[in-house]
Parts: structure tokens; sequence; C-alpha cells
């Protein structure tokens, strides 16, 4: 109970913190938006073909703002020795994990929410009605994504160029979720139904679940100081 | 103190030649005594260093798992140094995997490359222990860089089985087992000399992975002693 209370009070600080700045969430919308461009100049999409890439596209924008995301997970903490005090007061360290981890799934979400309507106006596709399955995939596959986006940003917290080693590290294990999502919004596009898509949801139900338990006990060991 | 480090310095001689030995011996074995493979000729003969290659490196990332868990139950030392030293070697072995698999993979499948399944997951393993080893030089504090590889020691092999799973659900090419099968037992279905060649070669690598995962974690002892050297010293 506690370890939700606490997770709770970090959780609504990193997003009180968010809506008074709103640095984070607009960089990573307008950079989600401009990989939409970009990709639309680099593969000059005809619009028989879009249906079919647009999961691949999609996630790879997702992957790119919420590196971006990942990237400014700690810095509030970083600045002025936020991160001592909060490891100094009786807190558990499961209770950071949690609140990091749901305030980047908080943030990735909301762009996501707003990408993927997006992407359906810019290319002109027309399968609205998909739209409802396809939220459920990406927001397994950015659970996914953000817990062990954070175990990652976490450890690599004291690294040198930690911008540039966080996706080294963290996209190749990365690969189940990537794989999983993306095959799972194509067999939806493609065959309109869910029964395909199954064993990959349940590989990525998985995969939330065991990183999930992981990063509560071992987050201790990640955030020590 | 002298004496104790001559005697493993003569137990490593021993193990190093031994390794060296019984790899000349596989060798050997592998191209002369065993029959070329049925359909694919002489060019079958690499699965003896192929094979033994990825068993060893998996060992090793096996290892790494290991030395990171027992790092941050205990915290001595010697764990991260074994963690270090066996994540070098595998990403050698298993960098080692992919150079003969591409050149078995030239004349059998008549490319260097393919996005199969295996080969794939070899590949992700190769990425994931090099940022491994990235991240260990990227910090700069001792302990920290041990404690953040003993994580991504652990998560990464955790990992394994995902990867695994959902790569092979993606495609697989590769050729199926041809030793270990469900169906038949190993000496009904390969050469018993194939075989023999194989196991030798596997005690062989086996041999000089440990040879090296000695030399590999002295080295790391060793900057540890100059360190406290010059601690002492003030230097």
């Amino acid at each position: 109970m506690t370890l939700l209370r606490q997770t709770y009070l970090l959780l609504s600080k990193d997003l009180l913190i968010e809506l008074r700045r709103r640095d984070s969430l607009l960089t990573m919308f307008f950079f989600g938006t401009l990989l939409l461009f970009v990709f639309h100049f680099a593969f000059d999409l005809p619009p028989d073909k879009v249906a079919e890439l647009a999961p691949a596209l999609l996630w790879l924008a997702f992957l790119f703002t919420g590196t971006l995301g990942l990237a400014q997970l700690f810095q509030a903490e970083r600045d002025n020795h936020c991160l001592d005090a909060l490891l100094l007061s009786p807190l558990d360290r499961g209770a950071l994990f949690l609140a990091k981890t749901g305030f980047n799934f908080v943030l990735m979400f909301v762009v996501e929410l707003v990408v993927i309507p997006l992407f359906w106006v810019l290319f002109n596709l027309s399968a609205w009605n998909l739209l409802p399955q396809l939220f459920l995939v990406t927001l397994l596959g950015t659970a996914g994504f953000c817990v062990l986006g954070t175990i990652t940003a976490a450890i690599t917290l004291r690294a040198r160029a930690r911008e540039l080693l966080l996706p080294l590290v963290l996209f190749p294990l990365m690969i189940p979720v990537i794989l999983a999502t993306i095959r799972c919004m194509e067999s939806i596009m493609t065959t309109g139904g869910m029964t395909a898509a199954m064993p990959w949801l349940r590989l990525l139900t998985g995969f939330d679940v065991i990183f999930l338990t992981i990063g509560i006990l071992i987050f201790d060991w990640v955030i020590e100081s | 103190m002298a004496q104790s480090t001559a005697a493993v310095k003569k137990r490593k001689g021993i193990l190093g030649g031994l390794a060296l030995l019984a790899i000349i011996a596989g060798l050997c074995w592998s191209l002369f005594v065993a029959p070329p493979d049925a359909y694919q000729g002489e060019v079958q003969r690499i699965m003896y260093l192929h094979l033994p290659s990825i068993l060893t490196a998996y060992l090793s990332y096996f290892l790494v798992f290991i030395g990171s868990g027992m790092y941050l139950w205990k915290r001595e030392k010697k764990d991260d140094l074994l963690a270090h030293a066996a994540a070098e070697l595998g990403v050698l072995f298993t960098a080692l995997t992919i150079v003969e698999g591409s050149i078995w993979g030239k004349p059998t499948w008549g490319v260097w490359w393919t996005w199969d399944a295996r080969l794939t997951l070899t590949a992700i393993l190769l990425l994931i222990y090099a940022g491994y080893l990235m991240l260990r030089s990227l910090i700069d504090d001792e302990q920290r860089a041990a404690s953040a590889a003993a994580i991504l020691g652990i998560i990464g092999f955790l990992d394994i089985p995902l990867i695994h799973m959902s790569v092979y659900w993606w495609r697989t090419l590769h050729q199926p087992p041809s030793i270990l099968r469900p169906d038949k037992k190993p000496w009904e279905n390969v050469h018993p000399a194939m075989l023999t060649a194989l196991a030798i070669s596997f005690v062989g690598f086996l041999l000089l992975y440990f040879y090296l995962l000695s030399l590999r974690y002295r080295v790391g002892e060793m900057r540890q002693e100059i360190k406290a050297l010059r601690l002492e010293r003030g230097t």
C-alpha cells in the first residue's frame, strides 16, 4: 500500500513539474510529428503502400521520441542533487522506479494518442475503426519500452555521453517489443481482427510483466549512489 | 606470495598447453578423420569450429550473469572482474561465430548474411554485450561502473529467451539441429567420427576459453593492484 502511495506522490510531483514547464511533452510531440514528415520525404510513400508500412514507421517514430523522453527522465533529479535528497528520504526504491516508468509512459502515450490519428490524416488511411485495437498494442508496447527504458536510463545516468549510450544499450534489449508490436499491428491492419495477433500480444504482455517485476526488485541496486 | 604466483603461472601454462594440444587434435580429427558431409561436402567441416565457438560464447554470457548476480549480492571485486572478463570473451567468441558462419553460409546458402532467426539472435547478443562493454568504459567511477554493468549483465541475460522467442516466430531458415534431434539419437544420425571430432574441438575450445579467461581475469587483478600501489604512494 505504501508502495502505491509513494508512487502516486512521486508521479504527481513529476507530472506537476511537467505541466508547469511542458519541456519534454512538447519536444517529444514535435519531434514525433517531424519524423512523420521526414519519413514521407524519405520514402515518398505511395498511397497503396502506406497501410503496409504504417506500423513500422509509427514505431520508429515512437522509439526515437521515447528515447528523447528517457534522456530527460532523470534531468530534474540530476539538477541540484535532488536525486540524493530523494534517496535520503525513507522511500521505497521500487516506488521511484514505478513513478519514473509511469511518468515516461504518460508522456509517450499522450504523444502517441495524437501522432497515430495524425498519421491517419496525413497519409489518408481509411481504417479508423481499427484504432482501438492498435492503441491497445501501442499501450502494451509503450509499457515495455518505458519499463526497460527506465532501468537503462538509470544505469547510464552517471556515464559520459549518456544520451548516446542510452539507445545503444536499450535498443538491442528492446528487440522483442519492437518485433511484437510491429507484427501485431501489421496483422491487425491486414486481417482487421485480433486473433492472428494473439501470440505476439502474449509475448508483449509477458515482457511487460517480467521486466516490471525485475525492475521493482532490482531498482535498489540500480539507483544507488 | 612470489611462490604462489609462480605456481599459478605454471598452472596457467599447463592449461594453455592442454588447450593448444586439444585444438590441434580437434583440427586433425575434423580435417582428416571425420568424413565429409553427405550433402555439403568438405565445407561442412567448419562446423567443428562454429558450434564450439557459439557454445563457448553462451557459456561466457552465463558467467557474466553469474558474476553480475554475485557482485550485486556480495559486493566483492572478484565477481565483477569475472563478469567483465567473461563479457569481453563472450563478444570475442560471438564475433568469431559470426565470421565462421559467414564463411560457411556463402558456399551453402549463397549469401554471407541472411536475416534468419539464429543469425539475428547471435548478432543481437553481440550488440547487447558490446553495449555492456561500452557502458563500463563510459562510467568513470569504478564502483558505479561495476554495479551499472552488473544490472545490465542480469537484464541482458534474462532478455535472451524473449529475444530468442520473438526472432524465431519472426523467421527461421537455419538448418535444424542435426545432432540433438528429438526423433533420433545422436549416434544413429551422425557419423561417430564426426561426433568425436566435434567433442575434441569442443573440449579444446573450453580449455582455450578458460585459459583466456584466467589471463583476462589476471589483467583485471593487476589493474587493481597498480591502483592500490599508486594510492599507497600517493602518486
